[in-house]
């Protein structure tokens, strides 16, 4: 069954819609969050692993869309600049799905976008801003 | 067998010099011998890259006309304060500089985005960097402010002069409180979720001459990309710590003061690094050159991550009220497996001195030696030693007493 990672952004006036409900008993999704950050009076921020075939998934993002939702791949929201990467390995010890992991023999930093839930407790730990998230 | 840095030089002018780097040379020595070895190895080179806050730079920027008298007035180069109490136009920027209305850690954590280590990197990178200056007005200096585009290659001399770098061994930290700590050993999560380590190991320069017996004054070496000099041990040097049998310092020890043009270095060998909640600081590349003089220091050079002993050091009590207390000793290749363990407890570790880039620099550092385009020098002078009584001493705190009035200089009203 496909999976996607979707980072979601919650306008305020969205915030107390059951909106994971509705992806499941609408849709037919199975949502998995893996981060969510909702308040009162805030953009909220959720990112999610949704699966279920092709179609569905598709009319899931259409409805979240069309309500106001914004939807961004995982993939575009987090980057890891090698070139500002000096390979020190801070950032191994917070990373809680080892998306940044390190090849033990040449002792070089790699990021598997596939892993990361963009959890952000990388940024604070890199002297170096080699991380980046657009939504940060 | 012993040979002279004169004649590992000849070697060297001819090509012949044979030249491994401080990880090559352990496989060496274990398959032909240290003795069979030591014949035929010439120079083992080490490198280190990482955070080194007691860097820093000078610059004579040249005259402006009509002259001003920069020295005791204030200057910035991008906003972070450059010290000015020289001669007319000499500055001197540390690593760790912040901008005057940087919020510092008002915030906690600060993100210390900027600062002097940045204005370094940019410069070497060749950038543009903005300078002001205040000053007082004098008859031979008489203009008051300046606001000015600079850039490296204009400035008469830039000179990067670090008064510590290349610690010999250095604490493992981890956090027995309950509450995440923000240090210069990086972010370290409450109860020992992380232990964070900071040492090139079997790479590290002083961990390969480990009683200095080839490293002094006068030693030219890999410096930010560019060649640089040992000009003294660094500050807090202290030479007289617990040793494993092999001479290995189990403490930090040994520290170097080096310098070297920062007009020939390289932005991808001094990098700017923003430590959040602690500070700014300069990343620093640094490899030495180790001349196989006999079989003892050849010995010395095939030390391995397993031979190393780090202390592990509690950040939360032991380090800020300056308690000597040690949690555990591990070794280096303990740390770089990714797993500690402290007491019964298993604990994860992360590095903050780059052990690829450390090898980078090794080989960089063999390849202008077997080119020629690097020679040896002979030390003009030794580091404190081991034996030398040479200690690091703690700030002896003596209240201050108001002087008596009639000593006054400001007598009371």
């Amino acid at each position: 069954m496909p999976k996607k990672k979707v980072v979601l952004n919650f306008p305020p006036h969205l915030i107390d819609q059951p909106m994971t409900y509705r992806l499941i008993q609408e849709h037919g999704l199975v949502v998995n969050i893996l981060r969510a950050r909702i308040n009162p009076n805030e953009w909220g921020r959720m990112v999610v692993e949704l699966s279920g075939p092709k179609a569905k998934l598709e009319a899931g993002r259409r409805f979240l869309v069309e309500l106001g939702v914004g939807v961004e791949s995982l993939a575009q929201e987090v980057r890891w600049q090698e070139e500002r990467c000096i390979h020190c390995t801070a950032c191994l010890a917070p990373c809680p799905t080892h998306a940044l992991n390190v090849d033990r023999a040449s002792m070089t930093v790699f990021f598997d976008r596939e892993k990361c839930i963009a959890c952000e407790l990388c940024l604070r730990v890199c002297p170096y801003q080699a991380i980046e998230m657009s939504f940060e | 067998m012993a040979k002279t840095i004169q004649e590992i030089n000849e070697k060297i002018r001819q090509g012949k010099a044979v030249v491994l780097t401080a990880e090559e040379v352990i496989g060496v020595v274990q398959a032909k011998g240290v003795k069979k070895a030591a014949q035929e190895v010439d120079v083992v080179t080490t490198g280190t890259f990482a955070p080194m806050c007691s860097s820093g730079a000078y610059f004579n920027m040249g005259h402006s006309n009509p002259r001003i008298k920069m020295g005791g007035g204030r200057v910035t180069l991008n906003e972070v304060p450059i010290y000015a109490g020289f001669a007319a136009v000499d500055l001197f920027l540390g690593a760790t500089a912040l901008a005057e209305d940087d919020p510092r850690n008002k915030v906690f954590p600060g993100k210390f985005a900027y600062g002097g280590g940045h204005v370094i990197e940019e410069l070497v990178a060749g950038k543009d960097v903005r300078l002001t200056a205040a000053a007082y007005v004098t008859d031979c200096y008489p203009r008051r402010t300046l606001d000015t585009m600079v850039r490296l290659e204009d400035m008469n001399e830039a000179v990067l002069f670090n008064m510590r770098n290349a610690y010999q061994n250095y604490n493992v930290a981890v956090n027995l409180s309950d509450r995440v700590l923000y240090t210069y050993m990086g972010v370290l999560q409450p109860r020992m979720r992380n232990a964070n380590y900071c040492t090139a190991g079997q790479l590290s320069p002083l961990l390969n001459d480990p009683l200095y017996r080839t490293v002094g004054v006068g030693t030219r070496i890999f410096l930010g990309g560019g060649q640089g000099l040992v000009v003294s041990h660094g500050t807090q040097h202290n030479p007289g710590v617990v040793r494993t049998a092999q001479g290995v310092p189990k403490r930090g020890a040994g520290t170097l003061a080096v310098m070297g043009d920062l007009k020939n270095m390289s932005s991808l060998w001094l990098r700017g690094a923003s430590f959040t909640g602690y500070g700014v600081t300069l990343t620093v590349g640094l490899g030495i050159p180790i001349p196989i003089l006999d079989e003892e220091i050849l010995e010395f050079t095939a030390v391995r991550d397993a031979d190393i002993l780090a202390p592990v050091v509690d950040y939360s009590e032991a380090y800020p009220n300056c308690q000597t207390e040690v949690l555990a000793e591990v070794t280096v290749a303990q740390l770089k497996s990714g797993e500690i363990t402290v007491g019964q407890k298993k604990v994860v570790t992360a590095g903050l001195s780059s052990y690829a880039r450390a090898r980078e620099i090794a080989l960089i550092l063999k390849r202008w030696i077997e080119t020629g385009s690097f020679l040896l020098t002979e030390p003009v002078a030794f580091l404190p030693g081991a034996d030398s009584g040479y200690v690091f001493k703690p700030l002896k705190e003596r209240p201050w007493e108001s002087p008596q009035a009639s000593h006054s200089r400001f007598p009371p009203f």
